[in-house]
């Protein structure tokens, strides 16, 4: 068990493709981190320099307080999940486990001690001498889970493990990673596109765009504090709407309403505002309603504001009007730079709120 | 389609049964009735003629031939029972070249095998360049036998061959066509020259089906390559080595004649040779029709014999993904 640290690491690959740039990042003994962004923004590139797999071109990591940069991936005292698996095919379940610490000369009956432990936390006893190819898709999740597991390493390393699941296995998958991994308390790093994912693992979310961090930060700080409108635009399900707005005399204008007040530059500003904060009232924001996604145990509410596309959560049952007058607490503003993206101080102190996002 | 045909309907089997070769994924066979029971054959008969008149009916003939000894000048054939295959078996000189076929067999077989595999591995950690370098390679291939023997040939020859001055320079005396051990070793080098490039086609494309995650896997469980190679590598490409001895052997036992051919040509009385030489010296060179049929029985049912051998004992170890 061990603290990974990031010193301004970069990767840039032939072609001049600068795949990761300069991240720097502290991960403390026993974290759960879960690195966060869309398809090629640079995820797996970082992972794999922390395994060795990649070459590291600029910058530094140490896991355990030792610059790993120059290691074999084997010294590097790291177990790593692929998102297909990889196991060997024509080894038994018990042999695929068994060879990362055949290869470390571990004893033989240390070795037997580990694996019928990881099979029994994992429920894999009954299939420890099949081979990968007679089992399903969630038992071989497992099997690789158990051959980083049986390793006891620093860190877990995981490249988007449950991608390849049906939806509801995934679900259960990822309650049984983090259960795992709090109860082993070994550093994890995971990778994932999905945000619901990485919001539910996590101990802290490391968002990244085009390579470059764009957040760092617990689940709710992100979804209540976002730094930058692709944070805002990316953490939570529906993403919070982002609108068109300006600051005139000092008050929020959208639309010809007058939200609020705001402590920013006069002129064009980003709005933010989550899909659960505006509430449907006798006056206010009017939105026309396009269509409706019935949840069963909410709905959202697609439509448009001043022609611009908005998402509204509300409780189930109430019939809708065409048209809807929306209420929106001052304090449930972001408002962010319409050029670069960042956020602008809060106009008004924002409650500590408490409970799981949708 | 014949194993499909017995499954009951319904999508689960084609989807639940992997494919032997992780690559191509197999696509769903069709099933296709027929009205008339005979539309089949008509689809296979053009298959089975070629395979009645280009191998059963020879090989008939060749049984039939081998009991009987042949009037050299064909003016007719008397039945002997036997007697062929007696003097073949008791002839000192068919054991000789029997001893020298199982040689020359395995030596080249794991020599072409052996130096195809090194090669492979070495190409396939070179990624850029990789198409240059197969390239180069299956141009060796693509030039046809006679040719590789001629050139071989030229690289030993008496006068002009390179190799000859080589030897020389080790004070040896290279006479190939004229001493036996020196004619063994050109044949079994060109044979060997040969046959690499399309091992080395087959491994490098075995190990490249290798999938890249499977072995940064191994990258993570195990420091040495030379055991990742043998633990995981070897272990994964063992279905095309299998496919491979299998060639190998049938090209070292009967391909090779054209470069023998071309090798001792005038002079067969004190070089070495393999017995599907020997069978067409006999046949027709020496007009024993008779005696060549009965050897070439012999190496049937020696070739029947390794084939059952291989795939009863080797392929049973084998992993299919
Ligand atoms: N081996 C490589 N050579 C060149 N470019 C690469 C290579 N691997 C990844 N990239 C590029 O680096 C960027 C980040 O890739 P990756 O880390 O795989 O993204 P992610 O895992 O976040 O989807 C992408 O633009 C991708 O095209
Ligand atoms: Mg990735």
């Amino acid at each position: 068990m061990a603290g990974i640290t990031f010193q301004g690491v970069g990767k840039t690959y032939a072609g001049n493709v600068n795949a990761v740039r300069e991240v720097t990042l502290e991960v403390a003994d026993g974290e759960f981190i879960v690195l966060v962004g869309p398809s090629g923004c640079g995820k797996s590139t970082l992972l794999r320099m922390v395994a060795g797999l990649e070459e590291i071109t600029t910058g530094q990591i140490s896991i355990d307080g030792r610059v790993v940069n120059r290691l074999d991936p084997a010294d590097r005292d790291i177990a790593m999940v692929f998102q297909n698996y990889a196991l060997y095919p024509h080894m038994s379940v018990r042999e695929n486990m068994a060879y990362g610490l055949r290869n470390r000369r571990t004893p033989r009956d240390e070795i037997a001690r580990r694996v019928d432990d990881a099979a029994r936390m994992l429920e894999l006893g009954p299939y420890l001498d099949r081979k990968p190819r007679a089992l399903s898709g969630g038992q071989r999740q497992r099997v690789a889970m158990g051959r980083a597991i049986v390793r006891q390493p620093a860190a877990f390393l995981f490249d988007e493990p449950l991608s390849n699941l049906d939806a509801k296995l995934r679900v259960a998958m990822r309650g049984e990673i983090r259960r795992l991994q709090r109860r082993l308390g070994t550093t994890a790093l995971y990778v994932t596109h999905d945000q619901l994912e990485a919001m539910t693992l996590a101990d802290r979310l490391v968002v990244l765009n085009g390579g470059r961090v764009e957040q760092i930060g617990a689940p709710l700080e992100l979804y209540h504090h976002p730094a930058t409108t692709f944070v805002a635009g990316f953490i939570g399900a529906p993403a919070m709407n982002l609108l068109d707005a300006r600051i005139e005399g000092g008050r929020v204008m959208l639309a010809g309403h007058d939200l609020g007040p705001a402590r920013g530059p006069e002129g064009a500003v980003t709005l933010g505002i989550r899909a659960e904060d505006m509430h449907p009232a006798e006056t206010g924001l009017p939105m026309a309603v396009d269509y409706v996604e019935e949840l069963g145990s909410g709905r959202i509410v697609h439509g448009a504001i001043d022609g611009q596309p908005v998402a509204l959560a509300l409780a189930p049952g109430a019939a809708l009007p065409a048209h809807l007058a929306l209420h929106i607490a001052p304090e449930a503003l972001h408002l962010f730079d319409t050029t670069s993206g960042k956020r602008l101080p809060d106009a008004l102190p924002r409650p500590a709120r408490t409970g799981v996002p949708a | 389609m014949t194993d499909t045909a017995a499954l009951p309907p319904g999508p689960a089997p084609q989807a639940v049964r992997r494919p032997r070769k992780p690559h191509p994924p197999a696509a769903p066979a069709k099933r296709v009735q027929f009205d008339r029971p005979l539309t089949p054959w008509l689809f296979v008969l053009p298959q089975l003629l070629v395979v009645a008149i280009f191998f059963y009916w020879p090989s008939v003939q060749a049984v039939n031939s081998s009991f009987y000894l042949e009037d050299p000048f064909g003016f007719g054939a008397s039945f002997v029972g036997i007697d062929n295959y007696r003097e073949a078996l008791s002839s000192r000189e068919y054991r000789t070249i029997a001893a020298f076929t199982a040689g020359f067999c395995a030596l080249v077989t794991g020599l072409a095998l052996g130096i195809g595999l090194l090669l492979a591995v070495k190409a396939d950690k070179v990624i850029r360049g990789a198409s240059a370098y197969k390239t180069a390679l299956i141009a060796v291939y693509a030039i046809a036998p006679p040719v590789t023997g001629l050139i071989g040939m030229m690289f030993f020859d008496m006068h002009i061959g390179p190799f000859k001055d080589l030897a020389a320079l080790f004070g040896h005396d290279l006479r190939v066509g004229i001493d036996y051990d020196d004619t063994a070793l050109a044949l079994v080098t060109v044979a060997v020259w040969k046959q690499i490039p399309y091992n080395f086609i087959f491994f490098l494309s075995g190990l490249q089906s290798v999938p890249v995650a499977v072995r940064e896997a191994a990258l993570l469980d195990a420091r040495s390559g030379w055991r990742r190679f043998r633990d995981i590598t070897l272990p994964l490409l063992a279905p095309t080595a299998f496919f491979l001895l299998v060639i190998n052997i049938t090209y070292s036992l009967f391909d090779t004649f054209a470069i023998i051919d071309v090798m001792v040509k005038d002079k067969p009385a004190n070089n070495p040779m393999t017995l599907v030489y020997k069978v067409y010296l006999d046949g027709f060179k020496g007009n024993d029709i008779g005696g060549s049929s009965a050897q070439s029985v012999i190496l049937m049912l020696v070739v029947a014999a390794l084939t059952i051998v291989q795939f009863r004992l080797i392929e049973r170890r084998v992993h299919y993904g």
